[in-house]
């Protein structure tokens, strides 16, 4: 096996990395050399094709054998591919959308696409990192990318507050994985995710193990915006632009899980009868915390934002399963739930516009009338959000659910379920606000264009939402190949 | 055509589909949507017809069956099938939906191509549920029929009051959906313990008592229970007089009834069929009550859709009678008024769509001495009345004959008392909305009214109703033979039905005091 390892040049096993980091540079490049008067909208387009083609470098790691590379700081496996894929995809709808709705006006929009590039950067190579210092990088080139893309309305009050809040909160989140990091260090003599399993046992102070790994996990669990750590995620979500919502509300959260799935899985499995507690907790204190929160909220950005913890809460109930089809259902669960999320935050981008005009659930009342297309998209979104069956949504739940009844747990998916009903309830909130005939003394605001980019983006989010939905199978066969790669550290759980 | 068998039912499922992806990509021009929707109603309606006319009734189990795998693990199937229970409940499907988009054809004027694509895609899944034997692709046609329904309430409901429509659609799919979550854990614990979906393979193992019994009386519970909204049973009916009042016509003629009766009989009598007789003398005090209870408010209601809603609850109640005794007859009766209740709810809706039509207005004082007027209007109103309160001759006779003769010798002499106290009960409330509608003096409104009686569309759908009705009634056998064969093994269980009649013998005594009580 060592031998097919070496045979792969370290530089292919980030590849994509180095697509998006040279597309990133080049976009910055550019954007200094042209002249301030001139469209930055062709760097977008070179932006989205640098993701593209990271996309398809990503797919062609799946010929390699699995293996390490770089004195064993990343590793590319089925896993990291499916990630890659994912963060690339979401990355792209990203893009295309901050296109077409980006105001031509705005300065630094050069900027705003490198730094989206570089995000991604981050974010994959969170992904395929196995080693703990190298996870802080990428952590914080992906983080760093986003608290600046969160202020992006700089002329807002909520913008510039969105960014502080969500720098503050996260520099502190990864001040305590740090701390994590240099306490397992201390305990087993490594920062190799691999070979901490195998160190653990020996490992000199059980204690110091069980603290570094809490430190770990506050890190991790503030990322995905699982409560008790999401009080950042409303705020963030109500200031950042839209497009930059629909990407920070699916891949860095994507990046965050498949690091939480391989420290968890890969790295402490022989902690599971900790965390698995520990994990259920977090789920569902997450749904109730968010779906009861989110029932109050008028504004839509602050009930996604809820909605968003909540769906953390379902994913973290696939943990449950035993074996690898537990990982296989959470990652399905993230696919599932970027289609959607991006979707819908790409239908408000287009109907409320970069400056949000509609702000309140009520704004959107008879969307379907004014702009048939859109409004039917946003009720499609919102249903798949609701988890109806033959939506990415519904096989996403479903999926986490069933693994969770097959590891055991049966009152993990009643408690889920329940809450799935309770929020319908918001999303039902929306769903009829926008079908019923607007109100006859409303403002009448324009009716929304739909460009060839943003057409693009909507139409990627929809198909991958009702694939996922339809014909979930191929997703989840490579959902479930990417599981294997854990196979051999879940057999040693006892 | 043999060779359709095979086929057929994904032909009926999928038919309505394609013709919404018509209806969405033609232009909205006048009444395209509508005709395309009529085209593809009555092609589904044809197709469903297959069914009958290929149907083996001497045979047991399911027919024109498919079944491939759709998703290998978890192992869901693809998998259709037809038996007498479901047999005529597809075709009364199929039938409803051309009649639907007649119903609708003038009163939908905006976002046309929006109404009639969703109307379709709302059959899609009713039919599914009816012939799905997998458990997770009948949930998922369960949960998407909700859909559709909702959108439709919001986006065109009446707005009696204001965001009355909203709330409506709102307190419908939360009704229904919230208690469809226990149904899916139920579904997903049988999974994790039996590796299927399969509705045979499932009865089987529960047959076969491979489950503790306690944890069988929670699966049975939660699966009645969120059949038992959507029917709905007394108690659980809260969303319906809402949804009565405003939904718009061709969705609140299927909303309620026929597919959690199907459930009902299907998926909870007959997997948990124990549990159900445990359950039955519940359902049945229920169900009894519901008649009474459903008849008397419908009695003093003012507005003529909460009429219709109180009414509807009460002749539901007697197919939750019917089911729930056991029976063969009271079985035949149930689901053989299930699609009465279908056909004459589809009558009552058409007749007071037109009413509220022409005179935008639901308030039943508003009307009177319509009949001179619109003579055609006040005769279907009368023979679709008089199918309701089950006069001989015509369907509805039949089936609460079966349900009220069965009860009385298979159940109890006191729950067939009261039952025919609500048979009496619904009489006199249909009576006397008839008499304040279309005789007495003339109203302000009808004096003011032009005159124009029902034009041949709606006399062209009414007096087929009326002819189905006049069918039904006349050779019901065409009919009950099919439904026999489908719900002889939910009838079947001799030893236990002893055991349930002892069970009942204990109600006699609460039931003759309720029958007594409520003179």
């Amino acid at each position: 096996m060592n031998t097919a390892l070496q045979s792969v040049p370290d530089i292919y096993r980030i590849l994509p990395e180095v697509i998006l980091t040279l597309t990133g540079v080049w976009i910055m490049l550019m954007d200094a050399a042209m002249k301030p008067s001139k469209s930055r909208r062709s760097l977008g387009w070179v932006g989205a094709f640098g993701v593209t083609a990271a996309l398809y470098a990503s797919l062609g790691q799946l010929s390699m054998p699995a293996g390490t590379a770089f004195f064993g700081t990343v590793q590319t496996d089925a896993f990291s591919v499916f990630f890659h894929v994912l963060i690339c995809g979401i990355v792209l709808v990203a893009l295309l959308l901050s296109l077409d709705t980006l105001p031509a006006n705005q300065h630094h929009r050069g900027e705003y696409f490198a730094l989206m590039v570089f995000g991604a950067v981050g974010m994959c190579l969170l992904t395929s990192a196995v080693e703990l210092l190298v996870v802080f990088i990428a952590l914080e080139i992906s983080s760093i990318s986003t608290y600046v893309l969160a202020g992006y309305r700089k002329n807002t009050g909520k913008g510039p507050e969105a960014a502080i809040k969500y720098f503050l909160l996260g520099s502190f989140a990864t001040g305590f994985l740090l701390y994590g990091v240099a306490m397992i260090f201390g305990a087993t003599g490594t920062t190799q995710i691999n070979d901490i399993a195998a160190l653990i046992p020996v490992a000199k102070s059980p204690s110091l193990v069980l603290i570094a790994f809490a430190l770990l996990m506050v890190g991790i669990l503030f990322k995905v915006s699982a409560a008790p750590f999401h009080v950042w995620t409303p705020d963030v979500y109500e200031g950042a632009p839209s497009p930059v919502v629909a990407l920070m509300s699916t891949a860095p959260k994507a990046a965050a899980f498949a690091l939480l799935i391989r420290l968890v899985y890969g790295g402490f499995p022989t902690l599971k009868p900790m965390w698995l507690p520990l994990l259920w907790a977090v789920a569902v204190l997450s749904m109730t915390v968010g779906n009861l929160a989110a029932l109050r909220q008028e504004n839509v950005k602050r009930m996604l934002a809820y909605s968003s913890i909540a769906h953390a809460g379902y994913l973290l109930a696939a943990f449950a399963g035993a074996g690898t089809s537990g990982i296989a259902a959470a990652a399905f669960y993230t696919a599932a739930y970027s289609a959607m999320n991006v979707g819908i935050f790409a239908v408000i981008t287009v109907a409320s516009g970069y400056d949000e005009k509609l702000p309140l659930i009520g704004d959107f009342r008879g969307l379907i009338h004014r702009a048939p297309l859109l409004g039917g998209l946003m009720l499609f979104f919102l249903i798949s959000l609701i988890g109806i069956p033959f939506t990415g949504g519904f096989f996403g739940k479903f999926f986490s659910f069933t693994t969770a009844s097959q590891g055991g747990a049966i009152w993990l998916p009643l408690i889920g379920l329940l809450n799935s009903g309770l929020a319908a309830a918001y999303y039902l909130k929306l769903v009829v606000s926008v079908a019923q005939a607007p109100s006859s003394n409303a403002p009448v605001a324009p009716k929304p264009q739909i460009g060839v980019a943003v057409g693009t983006a909507l139409a990627f989010a929809t198909i991958a939402t009702l694939v996922l939905g339809i014909a979930p199978g191929q997703v989840l066969g490579a959902a479930k190949a990417s599981a294997q790669t854990f196979a051999t550290t879940i057999s040693s759980i006892k | 055509m043999d060779s359709m068998n095979g086929i057929i039912l994904s032909i009926i499922l999928l038919a309505p589909l394609v013709g919404a992806a018509i209806t969405l990509l033609l232009p909205e021009k006048g009444k395209l949507p509508a005709i395309v929707a009529l085209i593809t109603g009555l092609f589904t309606f044809v197709c469903t017809l297959h069914l009958p006319a290929h149907f083996n009734s001497g045979a047991s189990g399911f027919q024109f069956v498919q079944d491939f795998t759709w998703i290998s693990n978890p192992n869901i199937h693809y998998h259709l099938g037809v038996d007498g229970l479901s047999l005529w409940l597809v075709v009364l499907t199929g039938l409803l939906a051309p009649i639907g988009v007649l119903a609708s054809w003038s009163s939908v004027k905006e976002r046309s191509k929006v109404f009639y694509a969703l109307f379709l895609v709302q059959q899609t899944a009713m039919l599914g549920v009816f012939v799905s034997l997998d458990l997770m692709l009948y949930y998922g046609f369960w949960e998407l029929s909700l859909v559709p329904m909702a959108i439709l309430i919001a986006m065109y409901g009446r707005n009696l009051t204001e965001n009355s429509g909203p709330k409506a659609a709102l307190r419908f799919f939360l009704y229904t959906f919230i208690p469809s979550a226990p149904l899916l854990v139920a579904i997903l614990w049988l999974y994790a313990k039996t590796g299927s979906f399969d509705f045979a393979t499932l009865q089987a193992a529960i047959g076969t008592h491979a489950f503790s019994t306690a944890a069988l009386c929670w699966l049975a519970f939660a699966f009645l229970i969120a059949f038992a909204v959507k029917v709905p049973v007394l108690g659980l009916h809260g969303w319906l007089p809402d949804v009565f009042s405003e939904a718009p016509v061709a969705m609140a003629m299927v909303v309620a009834g026929k597919l959690g009766l199907y459930s009902l009989i299907r998926f909870h009598v007959g997997l948990f069929p124990v549990q159900a007789r445990q359950a039955a003398p519940w359902m049945i005090a229920l169900a009894t009550i519901g008649i009474l209870y459903g008849a008397c408010l419908a009695l003093v209601q003012k507005d003529f859709w909460k009429v219709l809603a109180y009414g509807t609850i009460a002749s539901l109640s007697f197919c939750t009678l019917g089911i729930y005794g056991f029976t063969l007859a009271g079985l035949d009766g149930a689901v053989l008024q299930t699609i009465n209740e279908g056909v004459i709810g589809a009558a009552l809706f058409v007749l007071l769509g037109a009413l509220y039509e022409r005179f935008g207005t639901s308030t039943i004082a508003n009307y009177g001495g319509l009949a001179k007027k619109t003579p055609a209007l006040a005769t279907l109103f009368v023979i679709t009345g008089l199918a309701l309160v089950g006069l001989p001759l015509f369907n509805g006779f039949v089936g609460e004959f079966l349900v009220l003769s069965s009860t009385f010798t298979g159940v109890s002499k006191g729950w067939a008392a009261a039952g025919t106290v609500g048979v009496i009960l619904s009489a006199a409330y249909l009576l006397s909305l008839v008499q304040k509608i279309f005789y007495g003096p003339e109203s302000q409104a009808v004096i003011a009214y032009p005159g124009k009686d029902l034009g041949f569309r709606e006399q062209l759908v009414l007096w087929y109703l009326a002819l189905i009705m006049l069918g039904i009634g006349i050779c019901p056998n065409i009919l009950l033979n099919g439904i026999e064969s489908g719900v002889q093994q939910a009838a079947g269980y001799p030893t236990l039905s002893e055991q349930m009649k002892s069970n009942a013998s204990s109600f006699v005594v609460i039931a003759q005091e309720i029958s007594k009580g409520g003179k």
